[in-house]
């Protein structure tokens, strides 16, 4: 049955602007506004109403989140004012948290498994190691060709100084303590993400 | 003498992808007489790709480190960006630190494991913010030794310098004051309809076919309106813009290579400054376009 | 009545001095038209220009006026407050001056505007020779009360309103009591700011008030069975029970709200019927007005609860229009539920959601309590497993069929009139429509039939642009879900604004002057009975069905009904009907008075026939943008195109006019005619021109009718200046030699 609106209360309660959800007039601006709009399983839109009509695998296993190039265009158009791209991205956290996200899908992966885990092991990000985790997600092999693939350009980064070429960099002084604050945050987002 | 804090961010850093935006924005707030005063010890704004990993708390805690941090060392100073991510991370977080008190007493929790504390009262900026309310376009002009006449520029303003927040005072649809910041060193603003488009932003990374078909069309729109330089305030356009021209040719069979740089080695061009003052050395699409008035 | 002594003065400002050679137009004015008194004056609208006119008008006797200076469009506070009605404007400057590009100093073209100048300054001596002082219509039975049809929350605020007002009411409610259809209503929508909470019910507080006003007669269990006369002479025979009471009104507002549409005759998909858990918006009403939130099929709480939008609405098969307010009466009563059940749903199956005005922060409120829009449609109802139904639903979001389980579905369906109309362009005389007396609501004594005209889908509706309330039955305004559908608010202000023009009316009426848009008019048709053929088509034609016939067909004039828009005159055959400023004869003769160049100087005329209301602001504006016109051209300015009389058009081509161009507004669905049916009407003439121009043996593309809108300024010098071209192609007219 659908419209079962338990998983909507849920969302509302427990994922990022959720609960701005429920105030979706269905206009449509927000997909067409949106410069990946094309490839969105679900547009923003719809995603509001899969959730408000129960759809909770449809919504949470689709690839339409991690389309999201946080252009914030669907925000400054939307007329009932919804934070629609906060909204998104609270889903995707969503569905990755709730392990319903393809651990695999390529934006979900780099955002929670290397980019995350670059910024919280030194306390900012390491672009060259960001790249070289990226590129060898898949393995060696695949790692090389990626990086032939874009020899070119890193080349010329590393000749502007604009690459390290070390990609190992040092933690900030104050790790110790950033690390605490991060393990405390986490610790809190747990419970609420679990609907404490 | 101007003074303000200062935000740089992990792509300004020395020997990252916005090497040449720090380096010019030094020279160009040296000619202004800016001090621009780095908090020591800054953590990454947590970036625009940082919810996934991080959730709510978790990356807004990292913004309210750098603030508290700030404060520490400099008051209430006006705190001041130059990359749109972080200036958009630190507005966002400032915002829900003052509108939520859920949020802030959480952040504050997770702060004390730091031995910090913060409860708002610092005012976030754009450096482009600064130029433009505390310097004045009078000023801006004033500076000029070597008017940039003839040079064709389209002004790339893109996503985030412009949404949700955007510069104070300008459009979403057609914010205006990248091209008068053209028009103020002399050259002239190219009319084009994608001055607001994505780049892709951090997708580039992922979804790459898909992002480079969104510069593609950017280049295109530029290049076919007469720009003969992309001029840009943010790194990730810059980076996406510039650095992909090559794979972007690869994937469309395209021939693309125009140059893409910031505002503000403009200026410092426009002001007299020197090629490696305005770091034009450090392009990777070579800026010789320019050299005409270097 | 004293002789008329016309003044003629001319205003040798904005450029016309210079412009123009004034001296010629004086001696047009004193030697050829032989006014007796001609002045000119640098700054004919100062003080001083003012005072000269005046002084003539005491000192020499100067009791009619022709003011050559500007359009009559402007400076009316000036030129328009002089103690006479004999008043014309000849316009040197807008229409003439500023259309004539003479800065070349080309000397040719400043002949032209002497020509041009000359001819406007003897078709104005001429119409005002032909003018007579109008004698106001009066009556010694005018009434100034208002007859308010209908008792519900439009009728009664019409009412109170009249009242209020300090006039009498009466007021006619065909039940036993009052309140209609917002009575029988639990709570109301937001009526004012912030627009966000249910109000309590309006209409018991203002039944007691209506109740308990000195100044309102009301009549309950009472209908009306015949309504004749005329704006302050209606006589009205009101019956209740087997008594016939008569009242004499000034004017009549109608307001018997609506019926709703008959749910049984509804799609079998959305299965009214099937289930008495399918239920219509007004049952749920009463459900809820009586605290019984509840299935109707067990008495189980009714916690979730389906509201489908549009039910028969906005479909080609049952109601073709939106009815305006179900979207906001739906998020009304999703609101009682959600109100009432902690843990209850609502569910608003939509097309549109359309919820206008402050509507939509009330939308916003009860989707931030949880009301849920679905963007689709019911297939089919069936029972749930539960009890209650299981309704399938076409969900154009979630792209396909769901099912979902709720306890009640609640159908909004849509308004329908209350009011008996017919279609305006098929009038049906008295006699024929005797069967379908018994449902009409007014049941009209006049010629064109008893029921209202209609606009559009039943509703009685006129101009909706320029003049909400109206009908075409002139001093009988309807308004709230009577002239067509729409919320409480609405009808609040819409029963308000029907009260002043009620009152507006039996004001006119008692001074003879005319209501909108010739508000003021002293003047009234009347006709040489001798000459009359009974041809019947002025009774006919009448776009407000003014005239009535007598036994013999002589048409039977009502004159407070008339809105002075001349088509009877233009519709006559035998030009025998004439207002006292206004006739066939003073346009034909103004044609007549133009000067038309003999052939040898190779100078067409056309003469431009142009609507008072759309074409010449629009040609004014023209002006005003310094757009140059032909200066083959000769404005006549007309009433309304429905005055046009085909007689002009010979007058005109037997003058030697070499072209016409007649400019009215847009006729049709979405006509623009002030007068509703004269530029068709018009159009319908012209057909016939042909006949005309043949037997003069000329061209029938000489004549052309356009459509000009008051905003067609841009368009205007294409328009005229091409159709001067084809005519300046053609051969010249040759009875320019007669």
């Amino acid at each position: 049955m659908a419209y079962d609106l338990s998983f909507a209360q849920d969302v509302y309660k427990n994922s990022e602007m959720g609960h701005w959800i429920k105030m979706c007039k269905q206009c449509g601006v927000c997909a067409g506004s949106c410069p990946l709009g094309p490839h969105w399983e679900y547009s923003p839109r719809q995603l509001f109403q899969l959730v408000r009509g129960g759809k909770k695998e449809e919504v949470l296993k689709s690839q339409s989140m991690w389309m999201c190039t946080s252009c914030y265009n669907c925000i400054v158009r939307c007329p009932r004012g919804l934070p629609i791209t906060h909204i998104v991205h609270g889903l995707a956290r969503y569905a990755s948290v709730k392990g319903y996200a393809d651990p695999n899908q390529v934006t979900n992966r780099f955002a929670t498994k290397i980019f995350w885990t670059n910024i919280v092991s030194t306390g900012r990000v390491g672009e060259a190691m960001l790249t070289m985790r990226l590129y060898f997600v898949d393995g060696l092999a695949a790692g090389i060709q990626r990086g032939l693939e874009m020899k070119d350009s890193a080349l010329g980064m590393l000749m502007t100084k604009r690459l390290n070429p070390i990609p190992f960099r040092g933690k900030i002084k104050g790790y110790a303590g950033f690390a605490a604050m991060i393990a405390k945050a986490q610790e809190l987002e747990a419970k609420r993400e679990a609907g404490a | 003498m101007k003074e303000y804090t200062f935000f740089p961010g992990c792509s300004s850093e020395k020997s990252a992808s916005a090497a040449n935006m720090e380096h010019s924005v030094q020279a160009m707030c040296k000619i202004l007489g800016i001090q621009l005063n780095e908090i020591d010890d800054w953590n990454c704004c947590s970036a625009s790709i940082g919810y996934a990993g991080g959730g709510q708390l978790p990356r807004l805690a990292m913004s309210a480190r750098n603030f508290a941090l700030a404060q520490q060392q400099r008051g209430t100073t006006d705190l001041v960006a130059t990359c749109a991510a972080c200036w958009l991370a630190m507005r966002e977080t400032a915002e829900r630190i003052e509108h939520e008190p859920e949020v802030r007493a959480d952040i504050n929790v997770a702060l004390k494991e730091a031995n910090l504390s913060y409860e708002g009262g610092i005012k976030t900026r754009h450096l482009v913010e600064v130029l433009i309310e505390d310097i004045g376009w009078e000023a801006l002009k004033a500076k000029v030794k070597k008017p940039l006449s003839g040079l064709k520029a389209a002004g790339y303003v893109g996503c985030q310098t412009n949404r949700p927040f955007g510069i104070a005072g300008e459009s979403y649809e057609n914010p205006l004051y990248l091209d008068k910041m053209i028009e103020a060193t002399g050259a002239t603003a190219v009319n084009y309809p994608k001055k607001v488009a994505c780049c892709g932003g951090a997708l580039m990374f992922t979804e790459v076919e898909k992002s480079c078909a969104l510069v593609r069309d950017l280049l295109q729109c530029a290049v076919d309106n007469g720009a003969e330089v992309i001029v840009t305030p943010c790194p990730v356009c810059q980076l996406n813009v510039e650095v992909y021209q090559g794979k972007i040719n690869q994937l469309f069979g395209t021939n693309f290579n125009i140059p893409v740089i910031y505002y503000s080695q403009l200026f410092v061009l426009s002001w007299g400054g020197s090629w490696e003052d305005a770091a034009l050395h450090q392009q990777v699409v070579s800026a010789e376009v320019l050299r005409r008035f270097a | 009545m004293e002789a008329k002594k016309i003044g003629c003065y001319i205003c040798t400002g904005c450029g016309i001095g210079e412009a123009l050679n004034v001296a010629a137009l004086e001696k047009i004015a004193t030697k050829e038209q032989k006014l007796p008194v001609t002045r000119t004056h640098p700054f004919l609208c100062g003080a001083e220009g003012l005072q000269m006119i005046r002084d003539d008008m005491a000192n020499e006797g100067v009791n009619a006026l022709l003011i050559a200076a500007c359009s009559h469009r402007v400076k009316t506070d000036e030129f328009e407050r002089f103690n006479t009605p004999l008043l014309d404007r000849v316009d040197l400057r807008d229409k003439s001056l500023w259309v004539q590009d003479i800065s070349s100093g080309n000397k040719e073209a400043k002949e032209d505007l002497q020509m041009m100048a000359s001819d406007y300054l003897r078709m104005g001596s001429v119409k005002l020779k032909k003018m007579n002082a109008p004698d106001p219509f009066q009556d010694d039975g005018f009434s100034r009360d208002v007859l308010v049809v209908g008792g519900g929350i439009a009728g009664l605020t019409a009412a109170k309103e009249v009242a209020a007002t300090g006039y009498r009411a009466i007021l006619v409610e065909k039940s036993a009591e009052l309140g209609g259809m917002v009575g029988r209503m639990h709570k109301v929508s937001p009526t004012m700011p912030p627009y966000r909470v249910l109000e309590e019910n309006p209409v018991p507080g203002l039944v007691a008030t209506v109740e308990g006003e000195s100044r309102i007669k009301i009549y309950k269990n009472a209908t009306i069975q015949s309504t004749k006369g005329a704006p302050g002479l209606f006589d009205v025979e009101i019956k209740n029970g087997d008594t016939v009471h008569t009242e004499r009104v000034g004017s009549i507002i109608l307001t018997t709200g609506y019926n709703l549409y008959e749910a049984s005759k509804l799609d079998a998909r959305l299965g009214y019927g099937s289930s008495p858990d399918v239920v219509t918006s007004l049952e749920f009403e009463e459900m809820a007005k009586a605290g019984q939130l509840v299935r109707k099929s067990d008495g189980k709480p009714a916690k979730r609860v389906m509201f489908s939008l549009c039910a028969g609405q906005r479909d080609a098969n049952h109601l073709e229009y939106c009815s305006a307010a179900c979207c906001t009466y739906s998020l009304k009563q999703a609101l009682y539920v959600l109100e009432q059940f902690q843990d209850g749903a609502a569910f608003m199956l939509f097309q549109e959601m359309r919820t206008p005005g402050q509507m939509e922060e009330f939308y916003r409120r009860v989707q931030e309590e949880g009301g849920v829009i679905i963007k689709g449609d019911v297939e089919q109802v069936s029972k749930g497993a539960s009890g209650g139904l299981s309704v399938q639903i076409h969900d154009k979001l979630l792209r396909g069929k769901e099912s979902v389980d709720v306890d009640l579905l609640v159908l909004a369906t849509g308004m329908i009139s209350t009011v008996d109309t017919q279609d305006p362009n098929k009038p049906s005389p008295v006699g024929q429509v005797a069967e379908e007396t018994a449902k009409s609501v007014l049941n009209l004594e006049y010629r064109q039939g008893r029921s209202m005209p209609e606009l559009k889908w039943g509703f009685p509706d006129s101009h909706f642009i320029c003049f909400p309330y109206e009908t075409r039955r002139t001093g009988i305004y309807a308004a709230g879900p009577a002239r067509r559908p729409m919320g409480i608010a609405e009808t609040v202000t819409d029963a308000t604004g029907a009260a002043l023009k009620a009152i507006q009316v039996v004001e006119a009426v008692a001074k003879g002057a005319a209501v909108h848009p010739r508000s003021g008019d002293l003047s009234y048709p009347s006709f040489r009975r001798e000459g009359c053929t009974q041809c019947k088509r002025c009774t006919e034609e009448c776009p407000f069905g003014a005239i009535n016939e007598d036994e013999k067909g002589n048409p039977l004039f009502n004159p407070t009904r008339c809105r002075r828009c001349g088509t009877c005159m233009g519709a006559c055959p035998q030009k025998i009907i004439s207002f006292a400023n206004y006739s066939v004869d003073m346009i034909g003769s103004m044609i007549k008075e133009v000067e038309v160049p003999p052939a040898d100087d190779e100078k067409p005329r056309i003469l431009v026939f142009a609507c008072v209301n759309d074409a010449i602001p629009a040609l004014d504006m023209v002006g005003q943008k310094r757009s140059a016109l032909s200066t083959y051209i000769r404005i006549v300015p007309l009433r309304c195109m429905g005055s046009m009389n085909l007689v002009w058009i010979a007058d005109a081509m037997s003058s030697g006019f070499d072209g016409i161009l007649l400019m009215g507004c847009r006729h049709g669905d979405d006509y623009q005619c002030h007068n509703v049916r004269g530029s068709a009407l018009a159009e319908i003439r012209l057909s016939k021109v042909s006949e005309t121009l043949n037997r003069l043996q000329l061209e029938s593309s000489r004549v052309k009718m356009v459509e000009v809108n008051i905003m067609d300024a841009d368009q205007l010098p294409t328009i005229i200046n091409e159709f001067a071209e084809q005519i300046g192609s053609m051969d010249l007219n040759p009875y320019k030699e007669f």
